[in-house]
């Protein structure tokens, strides 16, 4: 698999969201992604970005363009140096939040793609990524 | 002996003030910015010459580094001249040249009096070009950043301005929502569709979503917060505009909005009329029939 295309975003405030969200769009055009598969991409990272931000404190995404033989794909790596999360598998539970959210972000991001990989260590920090291919 | 180019550009400054300014007003009244008719000339002078005073009050102490502390006041007084251009609309260019175009006349200056020392005159040039050039510089960090501030409250204005709530009918409401829906803006929205179902004793508030590009969790729970308040308001909503793509997107992450949802806008009113006893019927084609 390679690499054809590679950005890092800054998540430090709501503002960073939506250009997140933006940044996305436009890439899930430019790998030739439907109208369903970019929305559910966007929506994806539009959770992941903000999870970054209330509860990482904030951090980056790095969004690449993969190519695994003619199969073009966008990944997105979250990245952050917040708290960490102690327990994973409740995370990643439908309805569990820490705060004052539908505890739907993680689930919903890993349903919402075709890979999902997070890995946590409290006291460190948090990166998930995820993929959709085309 | 090298010569120093701050003490060359001081004693050009102090020597020939009248002369320097005076050229600066020129090019200074040449400039767009008073064709404009943005500022005055009287105004653009005072400026000017409180500028000229300070870089002489940084020179004498700080050398030619302006980010010296002598050079404190100058890049506050800089920085409030090019944050009130950044506000009324001055061009970046404009708003450069005020300093930029110091440079002429000092250079002029320095030529009168060091034409007979090429050393001195290099020297003077130098330190003329680096203390105007960082100072140019700074009053275009000054005047971006303003901009990106008036750029984002024009971004607040809009989302106030974007979320009308419209009477369709008596009693019936619609919230057309446009674009993104962060925590700010649906606050200002929630408080607008509330006041107008209290206003209009609506029964009915459609909030369609044609124009929200992504529903995420965030976006679900501020439309769950509004559809339950504007129930203890005693309105029923109906959701329209639920576009096929996020239809789909709201089943995979999860999120059900257990509120009555329909296609169009369209659709959704004309729910809301049969709800409230009424019924949309076209008129009898009457010509036909007529006997004249
Ligand atoms: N980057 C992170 N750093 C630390 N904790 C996190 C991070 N991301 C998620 N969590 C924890 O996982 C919980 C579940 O996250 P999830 O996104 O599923 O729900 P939520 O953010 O609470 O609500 P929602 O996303 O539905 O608005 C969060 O409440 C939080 O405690
Ligand atoms: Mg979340």
């Amino acid at each position: 698999m390679t690499v054809t295309k590679s950005e890092t975003l800054p998540i430090r405030s709501g503002d960073d969201v939506v250009r997140v969200r933006q940044q996305v769009r436009a890439l899930a055009i430019d790998i030739g992604l439907g109208l369903v598969d970019q929305t559910k991409i966007i929506t994806a990272a539009s959770e992941l970005a903000r999870n970054t931000l209330d509860y990482g404190g904030g951090g980056e995404v790095r969004a690449e363009i993969v190519q695994a033989g003619t199969r073009k794909g966008l990944r997105l790596t979250f990245e952050d140096q917040g708290p960490g999360i102690a327990d994973i598998e409740q995370a990643m539970t439908d309805h569990y939040t820490s705060g004052k959210g539908l505890g739907l972000g993680l689930g919903g991001a890993k349903r919402l793609s075709n890979e999902f990989h997070i890995e946590s260590t409290s006291g460190v920090g948090t990166r998930v990524t995820i993929a959709r291919w085309k | 002996m090298s010569m120093d180019g701050a003490d060359v550009l001081k004693r050009a400054l102090t020597e020939d003030e009248a002369a320097i300014l005076e050229a600066w007003y020129i090019s200074l009244r040449e400039g767009t910015s008073l064709q404009s008719g943005r500022i005055r000339e009287a105004e653009l002078q005072t400026q000017a010459k409180a500028v000229f005073g300070q870089l002489r009050d940084g020179l004498s102490s700080g050398g030619v580094d302006a980010d010296a502390d002598s050079y404190t006041p100058l890049r506050e007084n800089l920085a409030d001249i090019s944050r009130s251009r950044a506000i009324q609309g001055f061009t970046p260019t404009d708003t450069a040249n005020f300093v930029f175009s110091l440079k002429e006349p000092i250079f002029e200056a320095l030529r009168r009096k060091s034409a007979a020392d090429a050393s001195a005159l290099a020297a003077g040039v130098w330190a003329a070009g680096k203390v105007l050039d960082r100072l140019g510089l700074l009053t275009m960090e000054v005047y971006l950043a303003s901009r990106e501030e008036v750029i984002g409250r024009q971004g607040q204005e809009i989302a106030e301005l974007s979320t009308p709530v419209v009477r369709l009918w008596d009693g019936v409401l619609a919230l057309p929502l446009i674009g993104t829906l962060d925590s700010a803006r649906t606050g200002v929205v929630m408080e607008n569709l509330l006041q107008a179902i209290v206003d209009e004793e609506a029964e009915i508030a459609i909030i369609d979503i044609t124009g929200v590009p992504t529903v995420d969790t965030l976006v679900a729970q501020h439309l769950l917060k509004t559809v339950a308040a504007a129930r203890l308001m005693g309105a029923d909503c109906i959701v329209s505009g639920i576009r096929p793509q996020i239809a789909q997107t709201m089943v995979h992450l999860g999120v059900e909005l257990n509120v009555v949802s329909k296609a169009t806008l369209a659709d959704a009113f004309a729910l809301a009329l049969r709800r409230t006893g009424r019924k949309v019927v076209r008129q009898q084609a009457t010509v036909t029939g007529e006997h004249r």
